[in-house]
């Protein structure tokens, strides 16, 4: 967990709600369920390239943290199912890491133009970055 | 003894259990001129051989009978049943267990196993020599019932105990019957009225014959003893004639004076003449003469003219057989956690209060409103462990019903589209029905939120509540409109008050102690005495029911048992020795002696037959039926006398717990030394100085006290007092220049029976080790004891 930011304070507002609630509709789980047993952690192949753990993602989800939406973790997530797949309360957590990243794209900001880069930037890039990117215009 | 009775042995060969390693015929010729029968079966146990055992007494006309075979806790039950179809007395009966105590354990030392089977055969013929006749007896005990609190788990109590067709009194100390239950408006996980389900349960007292309601009244005075106590009942003044009232409310209509409301928590307001609910029963008004001020409307208006202002109360007498507690819990008193501001700022109120609120007749009204300033509520948060869980300032323990109820609200609150918060340490929510609860409660959306709640401060017309998201490592601080504090449920004050007169234990929690926490968690531990429901610890309804209907059982069980009382009983032997110093009294585990005109007198229905008090004469007045200490006495010479085993130890030992694993052990076939002669003693607190220094006067060489652990023998607290007593018998040794490490004490639990092998082994090397004791020392002892008996 980022412990830089512990000394901030949580103040949860009708803004935050409204977030939850629309990483709610687009992924159209029920986040509330998470108990925040962590299963879907360690489970995770990818942890370690992640800055905040997915179980983490859910909990400031449904705080309605828009801190989510700069997080690396999302990108990371290969979608491999693994969470869903162990999550005891039935929350397909790769599809919340999906709305997230889908709130992200509907901002239609260009972190990356395919046409610049180098071959060789292309074969480094996970596939996921490079279909997102795509995805952006009709997401 | 000039009278010799007619005695009878049988030696059981088991197949080849026992045949095969004990040598029978010897035991046989050895014991044949020592009695008048002796006979070996192939299996004692079979049809054919207990048809031929009761042809022999028959024509024999046998008196007493020793069988050796089996464990007695094997086939005593078959065995006792067709002797006494002789006319054999129970007492008349020996079992001598030469199978898992001689032939299964000492296979490897036939020699040995065949001796040992003859001392414990002789030293159970002494024994029965000097047995006298036992009856059981019967007692009258009083068939009516008293029942103290009228919350779910005295009400259900009381119902099913006049269903069973016994007289009840059921005593409440408020207006009304109904507790906290009939407070709530929705209980959990069913979300069902709790008014619905309990008003039938409530009117059905009021109709029942069998049960003597008293509402508005106390316990004062509890005396007697388990099977008949005698009750004094603090009928407190109420103004109306309980026989007279109609409920017609005239008096409430015209009373002037307005009082905070009980039943609301203090939020609505009541007459001074009141009823506390619609629903009460009785449904009989009261008149609350601490704000009364004596206008006499009520009496002038009220039709029936049952109004009196000038009750004092009165004082009714019971006689009861046994007594259920019912009393319940109170709530801790939240001013103490001076962090939460209750009492102080208006948007902090207690769970108990929310309950009210949510409840469609409630004081607001059904309208979710801060009650004292009357601001609408949009968002809650709920404190959970608001004093529980805290060893500092509140209560150590979990509530255990808080998570759920607070659940439940939330829910409630969610249902009407409140904002709503839990900050839980935990949540707790075991039981059947309650963890899919939790799911539902999340499904609807309520914000869990880990990290307990500290500080809560005004924030304008709200109030902020600062707490640690301990899944984000980050301080909160959430802005709301009201705040719900869940205090620790506590023990009321009038608990303990009764448990005093009761004589009934509390632990350090206060709550009543149960007199076993897992096997018999709804008697106290007082015969007689019973209880269920949360003053037993905090519960939920279901849990509180199961305990009722359980105490019920056990009250049918008490009354129906304690008529026939075992023949086991401590009693004065030696009237003239007595000086009535009250020792026996005071280390009475039961409470069962009371010294009446300087002479202990025996409960013989709380007397349980451990024998602690026996060795604590210091006269040498008391003894016990069926085990008199002649017995005990005669049966050590008896097993020790002309014995031709190289090395003898008289293992005393517990005859439930530690005796089972004696048997598990012969089960495993272990193997020990068979120089271990075992006697069964209810409690080593039972064993005297004096058994034991006839045990080394006759021969032994060593003399174990095999104990039951505390918490696990039947006695309880006599297993404790041995542990003391053994410590100064060790001592007391010495001074008969006996070294103290020929006398062994241990606890042994079921589960050690593997130990046994290797505590009877280290015994017996220790002993074996040591120079043997001379016969001049031995015959030294028993002069001595011979002269205390003179």
């Amino acid at each position: 967990m980022s412990s830089e930011n512990s000394g901030q304070i949580l103040k949860i507002n009708a803004e935050n709600k409204e977030f939850k609630e629309k990483i709610q509709d687009l992924s159209g789980e029920k986040i509330d369920l998470c108990f925040q047993c962590g299963a879907c952690s360690s489970g995770c192949p990818m942890v370690q390239e992640m800055d905040y753990l997915p179980s983490k993602i859910i909990r400031m989800s449904q705080l309605g943290l828009k801190e989510v939406l700069s997080s690396k973790t999302i990108w990371v997530c290969t979608t491999c199912f693994n969470c869903e797949v162990r999550c005891p309360r039935g929350i397909d957590i790769a599809n919340v890491m999906e709305a997230i990243r889908q709130v992200v794209l509907r901002q239609k900001f260009d972190k990356v133009n395919i046409d610049m880069l180098t071959p060789e930037e292309l074969r480094e890039l996970p596939q996921i970055a490079i279909v997102s990117n795509l995805r952006k215009l009709t997401a | 003894m000039s009278y010799s009775p007619k005695i009878g042995v049988w030696l059981c060969e088991c197949g080849g259990n026992i045949g095969d390693v004990v040598d029978t015929q010897k035991v046989m010729d050895e014991i044949k001129n020592q009695v008048q029968f002796v006979k070996r079966e192939r299996y004692l146990c079979s049809k054919p051989s207990i048809d031929t055992i009761k042809e022999i007494i028959k024509n024999e006309k046998l008196e007493r009978i020793v069988l050796a075979c089996c464990t007695p806790k094997m086939h005593r039950e078959t065995f006792l049943k067709n002797v006494i179809e002789e006319g054999i007395n129970p007492a008349f009966l020996e079992i001598v267990n030469v199978r898992e105590q001689c032939s299964w354990v000492h296979k490897k030392d036939p020699e040995g196993a065949t001796l040992k089977s003859l001392d414990l055969i002789k030293g159970a013929i002494s024994r029965i020599k000097e047995s006298k006749e036992l009856h059981t007896k019967q007692m009258h005990v009083t068939q009516e019932v008293l029942v103290i609190g009228g919350g779910v788990a005295g009400i259900t109590t009381s119902l099913r105990l006049s269903e069973y067709g016994l007289k009840v009194h059921l005593i409440e100390k408020s207006p009304s019957i109904g507790g906290h239950m009939i407070q709530y408006p929705k209980v959990f996980p069913t979300l069902d009225c709790s008014q619905c389900i309990l008003t039938p349960k409530m009117a059905s007292i009021a109709q029942s014959s069998n049960i003597n309601l008293k509402t508005y009244s106390e316990v004062k005075e509890v005396t007697g003893s388990p099977g008949n106590f005698n009750v004094k009942i603090w009928v407190k003044p109420r103004g109306v004639d309980v026989e007279k009232c109609i409920g017609c409310g005239e008096c409430s209509r015209v009373c002037p004076v307005e009082a905070p409301s009980e039943y609301d928590e203090r939020i609505g307001k009541r007459k001074a003449a009141y009823i506390p609910f619609p629903q009460s029963v009785p449904s009989v008004y009261t008149i609350d003469f601490d704000n009364c001020v004596r206008c006499g409307l009520c009496a002038a208006n009220c039709p029936r003219e049952a109004i009196d202002l000038n009750d004092e109360g009165k004082i009714e007498e019971l006689n009861v057989g046994a007594i259920v507690l019912a009393t319940g819990f109170e709530l801790f008193d939240l001013t103490n956690l001076v962090n939460y501001g209750y009492g102080r700022y208006p948007n902090v109120i207690t769970s108990l209060e929310m309950e009210r609120i949510l409840d469609v007749n409630g004081p607001t009204g059904s309208q979710l409103i801060v009650p004292k300033t009357g601001r609408q509520v949009k968002s809650v948060v709920y404190v959970l462990c608001a004093g529980s869980r805290d060893t500092e300032v509140g209560q150590p323990y979990c509530s255990r019903v808080c998570c759920l109820y607070s659940m439940k609200q939330a829910q409630l609150l969610r249902d009407r589209g409140v904002d709503v918060w839990i900050n839980y340490i935990d949540i707790r929510s075991p039981g059947r029905r309650y963890e899919e609860f939790y799911r539902l409660t999340q499904e609807k959306g309520v914000n869990f939120v880990k990290g307990k709640v500290t500080e809560i401060e005004p924030n304008g017309e709200q109030v902020l509540v600062r707490s640690e998201e301990m899944m984000l490592n980050k301080m909160m601080e959430n802005v709301v409109d009201l705040v719900v504090l869940s205090p620790p449920i506590i023990s009321s004050e009038d608990t303990a008050k009764l448990s005093e007169m009761l004589k009934v234990p509390i632990d350090e929690d206060k709550f009543v102690l149960e007199k076993h926490p897992k096997l018999d968690p709804v008697a106290t531990k007082r015969d007689g005495v019973f209880a269920a429901g949360a003053v037993i610890g905090p519960k939920d309804i279901q849990s509180t029911t199961a305990e009722a209907e359980g105490a019920a059982m056990k009250v049918v069980n008490f009354l129906g048992m304690a008529r026939i009382i075992e023949a086991n009983k401590a009693y004065l032997a030696r009237n003239e020795l007595c000086d009535g110093c009250g020792k026996c009294k005071k280390i009475c585990p039961e409470s069962a002696i009371t010294i009446v005109e300087d002479k202990p007198v025996f409960n013989e229905i709380t007397c349980s037959g451990c024998g602690a008090c026996i060795p604590e004469c210091p006269q040498n007045a008391l003894d016990q039926e069926g085990l008199t200490d002649i017995q005990i006495q005669t049966q050590i010479k008896g097993i020790l006398n002309d014995t031709k085993a190289p090395l003898k130890i008289i293992a005393f030992v517990e005859k439930e717990v530690v005796y089972t694993a004696i048997d598990l052990a012969g089960l495993a076939r272990l193997s020990y030394a068979s120089s271990i002669r075992i006697i069964p003693m209810p409690s080593l607190a039972r064993i005297k100085l004096e058994h034991i220094l006839y045990a080394f006067s006759y021969g032994a060489d060593g003399v174990m006290m095999l104990e039951a652990p505390i918490h696990e023998g039947p006695y309880g607290n006599a297993h404790k007092i041995s542990e003391e007593r053994a410590e100064e018998y060790k001592w007391a040794l010495e001074d008969y220049e006996i070294d103290s490490s020929r006398l062994w004490y241990s606890r042994v639990y079921v589960p050690d029976w593997r130990k046994l092998e290797r505590i009877f082994n280290t015994f017996h090397e220790m002993v074996e080790s040591e120079d043997p004791i001379e016969g001049n020392q031995r015959g030294k002892i028993l002069k001595n004891l011979l002269k205390i008996k003179d």
